[in-house]
């Protein structure tokens, strides 16, 4: 008991101590740039100007693509390996996937810039041409770059870097929900979409927005890969085919050549980065407790 | 480029074999790598040297360091060298921090680079083009004024076919693809060098300023280290980026001539390096700024390299070490860089190289 309050206890101040230090080492950045360092555009560090809101939407769009596409296949792979695969698939099923989580990160970046980039330009062309005419939305399928390093193909990246995080949570989740559940379900005549819908989800949905949330914050820290694939410009635009820069990224390959000011504020990019995660994980964790409020009013 | 080394290493080792055998054949002084200028440079002076030295910093002439090094070895064989190539930047930090005995750097020392003022010397040691490499299908030959360049890099030129571009170029078909330009992402002392070359040769229409990261225009895209640059280049047709001497040559790209201070248009090479080194100011503490020199066969973007020795070790046996290797580097050393895409120093900035170590106390 006193142990776990210990362990539980230590987590805690090794976040705090991470932040006092990275915060009082980013101080100087914060003090120069005041609240223009995540409402500024501008990152010119032979000028002095740190403005990292470039880097938080990169940050942003990256993991938004990455979640768009990965929520949806994990967890149709997770329902498709608890309630319809075969026993016999299940297992080799699962091992593959888990052995995606066991590819290093710079596999993926290598693979990413040397054969899907170039790959998906056509691709991309071929978006542009069908959606770019169209108002609004064609904005977000603007021209794309030549080399294919973009946003987009840095979402598609991390997608597949974290469906397996995804899968594995959803698929421990959906086991559990009861036998007496799906078979009432079934008993009334559903079908089986019908009673995953009727019986798995609402059991499952704090869970699965849990596991969404874990692969979301692999997807906001993942650095290399992106860092690979991603393009490196500093800009904020609609369009996805354009390339751009990410927090992480940033800071791995500016701070080796960096010093005082500059140093500083790449520190405080990950602070931004680190708050901003905690504010996420946070927001999830709210939402996960209304659902399950009003699924449990509903059931009742 | 690692192939480029891992194979020269292999070839070091042959000739450090050789040299060996010729040792034990009695020869006693004969060093391939002597360039017999100075007395007594032989490998005997060396061989009494026993202990360990560290250095690190610039990632630019770590090629050279490194070949250096196993060279080294074969005259010095008690005493170990070690260069990280960690970048200029942190290079200096640790030197500063006494971390290292000696360190690398492409940039010179600034306040807030943690060095105390008046604690260290520069030894200028090598110096090397960086290359304006291209990838343009049909083109083979490009000539680029600097004002072109600038303008390039600002993406104020955006595509091939533009008229500045077709100034330089007489009688030259370009095709109307779009440039796409490739720098850094990375902090870089080559980009610190690229930017500070276009500062000083098209001062009215570069407006970037120089640094290890600049602000780069928006539709620029950037990759890691040079080979990053360089693979970005060769995947995108229309691309155009700064790529060191040795890393252009071993990705097999093209290079523009760029048009030096008299006018001529002048491609990358060491010849057009070691011109600049000529044409340049030497200052008192032996820096200097190579890049824009005159001279008629001078190619402009050439960058320097220093090693940061302190003036004063506490352990006086460590300054034998640091001397005996820097000289080693000096003399030996020198006819060694052209093997690895370095321009040695003119004779000249040579003597006043070993003459600084002298210094050293």
């Amino acid at each position: 008991m006193i142990l776990a309050l210990a362990a539980g206890l230590l987590v805690l101040a090794v976040l705090a101590l991470i932040l006092i230090t990275t915060s009082r080492e980013a101080w100087p950045a914060f003090t120069h740039m005041g609240l223009n360092f995540i409402t500024e555009r501008t990152w010119d560090p032979p000028a002095e100007v740190f403005g990292a809101l470039a880097f938080i939407y990169g940050t942003a769009l990256v993991s938004l693509i990455a979640l768009i596409f990965a929520v949806p296949v994990s967890i149709g792979i997770a329902l498709f390996l608890t309630e319809l695969a075969p026993r016999r698939l299940r297992g080799p099923a699962i091992t593959v996937i888990d052995l995606l989580a066991a590819v290093p990160s710079v596999v993926f970046g290598l693979w990413g810039v040397l054969v899907v980039a170039p790959k998906l330009v056509p691709v991309y062309r071929w978006f542009h041409d069908v959606l770019g005419g169209i108002p609004v939305i064609g904005s977000v399928f603007a021209e794309p770059v030549g080399s294919g390093r973009s946003f987009m193909t840095a979402g598609l990246i991390v997608a597949i870097m974290i469906v397996p995080i995804i899968t594995s949570i959803s698929r421990e989740v959906f086991s559990t929900v009861p036998r007496a559940d799906k078979d009432a379900a079934l008993a009334l005549g559903a079908t089986k979409w019908e009673m995953i819908k009727g019986a798995v989800f609402p059991h499952s949905f704090g869970g699965i927005v849990g596991a969404v949330i874990l692969g979301l914050g692999r997807a906001m820290g993942e650095t290399i890969a992106i860092t690979l694939v991603i393009g490196g410009s500093t800009q904020i635009t609609p369009n996805v085919f354009a390339s751009g820069n990410a927090m992480p990224s940033v800071i791995v390959s500016q701070i080796g050549e960096s010093t005082g000011t500059f140093t500083a504020a790449l520190i405080g990019l990950g602070v931004v980065l680190f708050a901003m995660t905690v504010l996420i994980n946070t927001l999830a964790q709210a939402i996960v407790r209304r659902a399950e409020a009003r699924m449990r009013g509903a059931t009742s | 480029m690692n192939r480029n080394v891992l194979s020269r290493r292999v070839l070091a080792g042959v000739a450090l074999v050789a040299t060996i055998a010729l040792a034990g054949c009695g020869g006693n002084d004969d060093n391939s790598g002597d360039t017999g200028t100075d007395a007594g440079s032989g490998s005997n002076e060396y061989a009494n040297l026993s202990g360990e030295l560290k250095g690190g910093g610039a990632s630019f002439p770590n090629a050279f360091y490194t070949e250096a090094i196993a060279e080294f070895k074969g005259v010095a064989s008690k005493l170990t060298v070690t260069y990280n190539s960690v970048g200029s930047g942190q290079g200096k930090k640790d030197f500063g921090a006494n971390l290292t005995d000696f360190a690398g750097t492409d940039s010179t020392v600034k306040d807030t680079d943690g060095v105390a003022a008046g604690s260290y010397l520069y030894v200028p040691t090598v110096a090397a083009p960086i290359t304006v490499s291209y990838n343009l299908n049909g083109v083979d030959k490009l000539q680029l004024s600097p004002d072109t360049l600038a303008k390039i890099f600002q993406a104020q030129i955006t595509t091939w076919n533009d008229a500045a571009i077709a100034a330089d170029n007489p009688g030259v078909t370009l095709p109307s693809t779009k440039i796409t330009v490739a720098h850094r992402s990375d902090g870089s002392g080559t980009t610190n060098n690229f930017t500070k070359y276009l500062k000083a040769a098209a001062p009215s229409t570069w407006k970037l300023d120089s640094g290890d990261t600049v602000n780069w225009p928006a539709s620029t895209q950037g990759a890691e280290k040079n080979t990053g640059v360089a693979q970005l280049i060769k995947s995108s047709d229309g691309g155009i980026g700064y790529v060191d001497f040795s890393d252009a040559k071993e990705s097999g790209l093209k290079f523009a001539a760029i048009k030096n201070k008299d006018g001529q248009f002048v491609a990358a090479s060491l010849d057009g390096a070691t011109a600049a080194l000529e044409g340049a100011t030497i200052k008192d503490d032996l820096t200097y700024d190579p890049l824009n020199a005159a001279g008629a066969t001078t190619y402009p973007i050439t960058a320097p390299t220093y090693i940061l020795v302190r003036t004063k070790y506490d352990d006086a046996a460590k300054k034998d070490l640091v001397k005996g290797f820097v000289t080693y580097i000096l003399n030996e050393g020198q006819t060694l860089a052209p093997e690895v895409d370095y321009a040695p120093l003119p004779d000249a900035l040579k003597t006043k190289a070993l003459a600084q170590l002298d210094k050293i106390q």
